[in-house]
């Protein structure tokens, strides 16, 4: 007994556990501890398996052992990195949540409104039902399309309350998985960075179509119709409602036009993430006419919504999944299958983040208000956006042309600068961004744009 | 992988015919005015319409049906004697401070979460001194209560884990079964309920479990089973524990119901922190919705405990990587909730007043339909109905007894005789126990 417990009492040494076979691993170390921890001796115990027992207890290894440590979110690891850095200047440009000038968070008013009328009245906090807040969804619905558009009043588009942009992404990834095997989502090179993550995870196939003109800083629209028409007939085609993310880079009405002709002609789905509604443009209704131009065509499409910029609930994960489908009945039909993909996902959606959009988008008065704030907001990012063109250009004296900066849209600019250029802005310059020369402007004040144009200027012409 | 991708084609294509019915050409050819411009039909044409849910979809049912005796027995939802949905007024409580907190914002949270609600969730399930917590064995991530948690879990295991079989119970929750499939696992059971004791098949349990291969996982009810309400008694427990470990099982606990069970929120986690205290691994995943009634907001964590910190630290970062593709990041509200109160002392306790009520509450409708059948002189044993825990009692109705029920009595229940106990009240337990007794009595 004594030499037995004189093993055990000895912490497991990882280099000889390491160095024993698989095999010996998996033996009864469980079992031997339990045991112990009774005092008892484990009565089928010979001196020969005691032996095995007692070898296993020095590789007592976790079943998880083989893990390794994932990388940080290329994303939100960069406000990790930020939060960890003591130097006076820094600048976080990494993820795009707004900020004000002062560069602190901001909650709209017509949020705190909302949430103070919703504690007054005193709601329950029953389940929602699978497919969200009823409320939500009508408010959520009309918003996109506008509420007199024939696919609302034909009751043809099903939508269902998501966790914000992702979840509604990850929700229709899964309808797509199981209803059309086999069929590709063909995202634009490059997108988000998440957006390849959640196909993955939901295992639909993707490939990229070009998108992004390095020579031009610009829209490659040869190329993206190129290979939108080189795809398998019946592929989903991912497009930014407005706001291009990463880029900043929008279609012009005339190139949506040409969009749409391409799709239609391959048979293709039209798959929306729209994240940017009313703060691109400032409007809500300009901001959405690509969805509701390809909703004029007849054509079935998916959109996937967003309330965390433009309302400011971030941390609320709300949004919504839409289908607009040919008929009523389909859009009956496609609503309760995405229903049976959020069960086993995570039953039914959070309530307050419903609640607080139902109470704004179905109150004149906070309504109204509501785009007020999202004039300031776009505004803001808009003047911003204009004064570091401004202190680039009278900065550069290379005569260099920085307009790109200006005709790119929403929360982001793509810089142009490389990976290399993009660790020269956080390394040397404290400016944190995202390794593919993505800048938020929503975290940009104007008194900084000086400073971020200096970053810039020698990021670009002394790095390579 | 070709041919692969041709069959799924073929079988999507014959899926579309079969589901094509005389009337959805009749939609196509038609060109009716609920028609897009289109003339070709819907992509989603294939699409079948999918049954409510279960569950859920005795609300639904529950909700249409326009008598005034109707009584909602479906969905474990706590109800108040007044049969009204109840908000706690620690609830209440937190919520007010939280939102005239000016200083609060809605930022994104981290992809796990709020860092003090995962810190006071892990002490709530493992004890404020377990030496897991204290050597950083504990990985807690916060999830969109028991069904992300279970989710993210499952997934998790999914890709990381060697053995791809989880065992649960027979019966058990409904949507158990989707969660793990749904993540990749695959599914087994284990003999749980014996029908003839409406109790606990011990034997069977054990028996199923020590027949399962070596690491396979194993889905525990961390008290108050669902939908069963039979628990193991502790020796019971400790005997589970001594053959999971002996077997290198992979325990995995779903605790939705601690301190609604018995009262007391140490005492419903008992069976967790037993098998923590030998020093083994285990997945727990908790839910708030019924304990803090906050189902709506969708607050619960997933815990992973390990063999060390280092292997803790690097489970959670591969948590994340199951987290931000399915929603980047969990909602704020509820846990900010949850937070407050725990955090608070007297918020705390104020919480295990309220909590002690509901349950105590359930406790007593137990027993009032107890008397309630045995003074009908209803034939059968109905101890069950007293020796079971939690807020569901299975009572060994079938379905076609249950579906007499809905019709002649419009009681909502699901069709495998479990009823809610929290949706019953005094007034209303004379109705439930007349309906059973004519469902028993007349040889339905």
């Amino acid at each position: 007994m004594a030499a037995i417990v004189s093993v055990v009492s000895s912490t497991p040494n990882a280099a000889a556990a390491s160095s024993l076979s698989k095999e010996k691993m998996k033996l009864g170390s469980c079992n031997f501890n339990s045991l112990l921890w009774q005092g008892k001796r484990p009565s089928f115990a010979t001196p020969k398996s005691l032996s095995k027992v007692t070898m296993s207890v020095a590789t007592n290894v976790s079943r998880f052992e083989s893990i390794t440590m994932a990388p940080p979110d290329p994303i939100l690891g960069v406000s990790e990195a930020f939060k960890a850095d003591t130097h006076e200047m820094k600048l976080n440009l990494g993820v795009g949540a707004y900020r004000t000038e002062d560069l602190q968070p901001y909650v709209l008013n017509v949020v705190k409104k909302a949430e103070n009328l919703m504690l007054e009245s005193g709601e329950n906090k029953e389940y929602l039902p699978i497919e969200g807040l009823v409320a939500f969804n009508k408010a959520t619905a009309e918003l996109l399309f506008g509420a007199d558009n024939s696919v609302i009043q034909q009751q043809r588009v099903a939508t269902v309350q998501g966790l914000s942009g992702t979840g509604s992404l990850r929700l229709a990834a899964a309808l797509i998985e199981r209803y059309f095997p086999g069929a590709k989502v063909l995202i634009s090179s490059p997108t988000w960075g998440n957006h390849k993550n959640i196909f993955n995870d939901a295992k639909v196939p993707w490939s990229e179509y070009r998108y992004y003109d390095p020579k031009t800083v610009g829209l490659d629209f040869d190329g993206m119709i190129s290979d939108i028409k080189a795809a398998p007939e019946g592929s989903f085609v991912l497009l930014h409602g407005c706001a291009h993310n990463p880029t900043g880079i929008d279609p012009t009405p005339e190139q949506w036009v040409k969009i749409a002709d391409v799709i239609e002609e391959k048979n293709h789905i039209p798959f929306f993430d729209v994240a940017y509604q009313g703060f691109a443009s400032g409007s809500l209704d300009e901001d959405a006419s690509s969805v509701r131009l390809f909703a004029s065509r007849g054509m079935e499409l998916l959109v996937a919504q967003s309330y965390s910029k433009n309302l400011g609930l971030y941390a609320e994960r709300i949004g919504a999944i839409n289908v607009v489908c040919s008929s009523a009945d389909a859009a009956t039909r496609v609503k309760s299958q995405l229903k049976r993909l959020a069960r086993p996902m995570y039953s039914n959606p959070p309530v307050h983040g419903a609640r607080i959009v139902a109470n704004v988008v179905g109150n004149p008065v906070l309504f109204n208000e509501w785009k007020e704030e999202m004039k300031m907001m776009a505004g803001r990012i808009k003047s911003v956006r204009q004064k570091l063109y401004d202190s680039i250009c009278a900065k550069d004296k290379t005569g260099k042309d920085w307009s790109y900066i200006l005709k790119q849209i929403g929360m982001f600019s793509f810089t142009g600068l490389n990976k290399a250029q993009s660790d020269n802005m956080t390394n040397k310059w404290h400016v944190y961004m995202t390794k593919d020369g993505r800048i938020s402007l929503a975290g940009l004040s104007s008194a900084k744009c000086e400073y971020l144009a200096d970053a810039i200027i020698d990021s670009f012409y002394n790095v390579s | 992988m070709e041919a692969r991708a041709a069959d799924r084609r073929i079988a999507t294509l014959a899926r579309h015919l079969e589901a094509s019915s005389l009337k959805d050409s009749h939609e196509i050819v038609s060109a009716s005015p609920t028609s897009s411009n289109s003339s070709s039909p819907s992509v989603f044409n294939h699409l079948a319409r999918a049954p409510e849910d279960p569950i859920l979809g005795v609300t639904v049912a529950f909700n249409k049906d326009p008598s005034p005796s109707k009584l909602n027995l479906g969905v474990g939802a706590y109800r108040t004697e007044e049969g009204k949905p109840l908000v706690l007024n620690v609830v209440r409580q937190a919520e007010k401070l939280l939102v005239n907190d000016s200083s609060r914002n809605k930022e994104y949270i981290p992809i796990v979460g709020l860092a003090d609600f995962n810190k006071l969730s892990a002490k709530l399930i493992l004890g404020a001194n377990s030496p897991a917590i204290q050597e950083n064995r504990v990985t807690t991530v916060q999830c969109l209560s028991g069904t992300g948690s279970l989710r993210v879990g499952a997934e998790f295991l999914a890709r990381h884990y060697h053995q791809r079989t989880v065992y649960i119970t027979q019966p058990t929750w409904g949507n158990h079964p989707k969660v793990f499939a749904l993540a990749g696992l695959s599914v087994k059971t284990y003999r749980y309920y014996d029908p003839a004791t409406r109790g606990l098949n011990f034997q069977g349990l054990l028996e199923d479990l020590g027949s399962a291969p070596s690491g396979a996982i194993v889905l525990l009810h961390a008290c108050a089973h669902n939908p069963t309400g039979v628990d193991p008694t502790p020796a019971q427990w400790e005997q589970i524990r001594q053959l999971i470990r002996s077997k290198g099982l992979l325990p995995f606990f779903d605790s939705a119901y601690q301190g609604f069970a018995s009262g007391s929120l140490d005492r419903d986690a008992e069976p967790v922190r037993m098998f923590v205290a030998d020093g083994g691994e285990c997945l727990v995943a908790q839910s708030y919705a019924k304990n803090m009634g906050l189902y709506g907001e969708r607050v619960g964590a997933l815990s992973i405990v390990c063999k060390t910190a280092d292997v803790a630290s690097r489970v959670e970062s591969q948590l994340k990587l199951v987290i931000r593709p399915m929603y980047s990041s969990p909602p704020i509200h509820g846990a900010s909730i949850v937070a407050t109160i725990l955090k608070d002392r007297s918020m705390y306790h104020q919480w295990t007043i309220e909590l002690k009520e509901m349950a105590e509450r359930i406790i007593s409708m137990r027993q009032q339909l107890f008397n309630a059948l045995k003074s009908r002189g209803t034939p059968g044993d109905w101890s069950h109905i007293i020796k079971q825990i939690g807020m569901f009692t299975f009572t060994g109705l079938n379905s076609k007894q249950v579906a007499f029920m809905t019709k002649e009595f419009h009681i909502y229940m699901t069709s495998d005789g479990r009823i809610s106990m929290a949706g019953l009240s005094s007034r209303t337990v004379p109705h439930l126990a007349d309906a059973i007794h004519a469902a028993v009595t007349r040889g339905v």
